[in-house]
C-alpha cells in the first residue's frame, strides 16, 4: 500500500489516479499508523506554503513526516515544504533538505508553467530518463540548488528540479502530469 | 529550456465532443475521452475542455466526465464553461481538473478571480478574455463574444493579473474561425503588459500561424480547436515543423 498524505492541498487525486494507472493501490490518509506502515509515502501538494505548514503542525504531521523511514516522495509544494524555509508566507519548513525556497524574480513570466527539460540529473529516480526529456512544472517559488540536488532545471536561474537525502526524494515538477516520462519517474520511485 | 505549449480545445455538449471527424486511430471522435487520449498520444502539451451545454441539470454529468478524464489523462487539463462560484470550482478540482477557466463570470463578478485564487491558488485560476477590435479599440466581450463590455482589453488583463489570475487565455473574436492566423498585435500587447503566461487563441489555420505567434509575441502557448479536431494539422506534424523552425517544443 502506498500512503498519500492528506492535508489541505490540492492535486492529491491526480497522484492517486497516476498510481492507479501504474497498477498500484494507494490510500489518501493523515493517520499516523497508516503512514508508518505504508510501503511508500507520497507527499503531494499544490497550495500556499505558510498555510500548509500551519496545517501540518496543527495535525502533528510535521513530526510524522520527519520520522518516516520508508521511501518518501514530495511533489511540488511537497518538495518546498521539505526545505528549510520558504519566502511564500515567510515560513519555516520541515528542514529535511538543506536549502531555502525563494520567489522567482520577475525577469520572465511567473509562474514557471509548462514543460521543461533538465540541466543535470542523477540517481535512482531518473533511471532511463534523459536530460532532454520534458516534465511539467507550475510554480512561482523554487528551491535553490544545494548538495541534496539530484536534478536541476533552468528558468530565469538554475534551481532544484529534484532533491534527495537518504530515503527522502522530492520533485518540483509534477510526475503525475508529465505523460510517459513522469510515469517512468513514478515507477522508479515505486520500485525503490 | 521552457517549451511553448500546443493546446487542443474540446467543446463538449451533453457529454459528447461537438463535431469532428474520426481519426484513423480512434473509433469515436464524439467520445471526449477517446479524442483526448488521441491528442495526448499525438503530443498535446495540455488540454482544455469547454462545457457548452451550460444547463443546471447537466452539471452532475459534467463532473462525472471530468472524473473520467482525470483517470485517463496523464497531462494537465483545464475545464471551463458555466463556472459561477467557488463551489463550482471546488467540485471540478475535486473531480481532478488541474485548472479552471472563467470568462463571463470574471467580468460580472471580478472578486470571483480573487476568491478562487485565494482558495485554490493562482496556478489553477485561468481567466479567459474574449476580445474584439471595434471602432479603433480592443475591448472585452462576454457570452461567447455576443455581449460587449466597457472594458479595454489590456487594462482588463492587468486587472485580472492583480486579482490573482495565474494564466490568461486570450481569444480574438475577429480572428476566431477565420483560419487567417492569430491576432499577433493584441496577443503581443497583452502578453507584454502582464507577467503571467498568456495563451493565444483564435484564428489558427496553418502551421506558420503557430510559428508567427511564438516568434512575434511572448505568448507561451497556443490553443486551437477545429484544425486539430478535423485533423487538418496533425499535432505531431505541427510539432516537428515548429522544432525545425527553432521554436522550443516538447517532442
Amino acid at each position: 500500500m502506498i500512503a498519500i498524505i492528506k492535508y489541505n492541498a490540492g492535486n492529491i487525486k491526480s497522484v492517486q489516479n497516476a498510481l492507479t494507472r501504474l497498477g498500484y493501490e494507494s490510500e489518501i490518509t493523515d493517520d499516523q499508523m497508516a503512514i508508518n506502515t505504508a510501503d511508500k509515502v507520497i507527499f503531494p501538494g499544490v497550495g500556499e506554503a505558510s498555510t500548509a505548514m500551519r496545517y501540518l503542525r496543527e495535525k502533528g504531521l510535521d513530526k510524522v513526516i520527519s520520522d518516516v523511514t520508508q521511501p518518501f516522495l514530495g511533489i511540488c509544494l511537497g518538495l518546498q515544504l521539505m526545505c528549510e524555509s520558504s519566502e511564500e508566507g515567510h515560513t519555516d519548513c520541515l528542514g529535511i533538505f538543506d536549502t531555502k525556497v525563494k520567489l522567482f524574480p520577475p525577469e520572465d513570466k511567473v509562474p514557471h508553467m509548462g514543460w521543461n527539460s533538465f540541466n543535470t540529473l542523477k540517481g535512482p529516480l531518473f533511471k532511463e530518463v534523459k536530460k532532454q526529456d520534458n516534465v511539467y512544472y507550475v510554480h512561482s517559488y523554487y528551491a535553490e540548488k544545494c548538495k541534496d540536488t539530484v536534478a536541476s532545471c533552468n528558468y530565469v536561474k538554475p534551481f532544484s528540479a529534484a532533491l534527495q537525502k537518504d530515503n527522502f526524494y522530492a520533485t518540483q515538477f509534477h510526475p503525475e502530469k508529465s505523460a510517459g516520462v513522469g510515469a517512468q519517474i513514478l515507477r522508479n520511485f515505486l520500485q525503490l | 529550456m521552457l517549451k511553448k505549449r500546443i493546446i487542443p480545445c474540446l467543446d463538449i455538449k451533453d457529454g459528447r465532443t461537438v463535431k469532428g471527424v474520426n481519426f484513423i486511430d480512434i473509433r469515436d471522435a464524439g467520445d471526449p475521452i477517446e479524442l483526448a487520449k488521441t491528442y495526448v498520444a499525438h503530443g498535446a502539451d495540455e488540454l482544455v475542455f469547454l462545457d457548452i451545454t451550460a444547463t443546471v441539470e447537466y452539471r452532475k454529468t459534467w463532473i462525472d466526465l471530468v472524473n473520467k478524464i482525470a483517470r485517463e489523462i496523464n497531462i494537465p487539463f483545464t475545464v471551463g464553461g458555466g463556472i459561477n462560484s467557488v463551489e463550482d470550482v471546488r467540485a471540478l478540482l475535486k473531480a481532478g481538473a488541474d485548472k479552471v477557466s472563467i470568462n463571463s463570470a470574471a467580468v460580472n463578478q471580478p472578486h470571483l478571480i480573487c476568491d478562487i485564487s485565494k482558495e485554490f491558488g493562482s496556478q489553477c485560476t485561468v481567466v479567459a478574455i474574449d476580445t474584439k477590435f471595434e471602432s479603433g479599440e480592443w475591448r472585452v466581450f462576454t457570452h461567447g463574444g455576443r455581449t460587449p463590455t466597457a472594458l479595454k482589453t489590456v487594462e482588463w488583463a492587468q486587472e485580472i493579473e492583480k486579482l490573482g489570475a495565474g494564466e490568461i487565455l486570450l481569444t480574438s473574436m475577429n480572428n476566431d474561425g477565420t483560419k487567417n492566423g492569430f491576432a499577433l498585435d493584441i496577443t503581443h500587447t497583452v502578453s507584454k503588459a502582464v507577467n503571467v503566461p498568456v495563451i493565444a487563441s483564435g484564428g489558427a489555420g496553418k502551421k506558420e500561424d503557430f510559428k508567427n505567434v511564438f516568434e512575434q509575441t511572448t505568448a507561451t502557448a497556443a490553443l486551437a480547436a477545429s484544425i486539430f479536431h478535423f485533423n487538418e494539422i496533425p499535432i505531431t506534424e505541427l510539432k516537428t515543423y515548429l522544432t525545425k523552425q527553432q521554436i522550443p517544443i516538447r517532442i
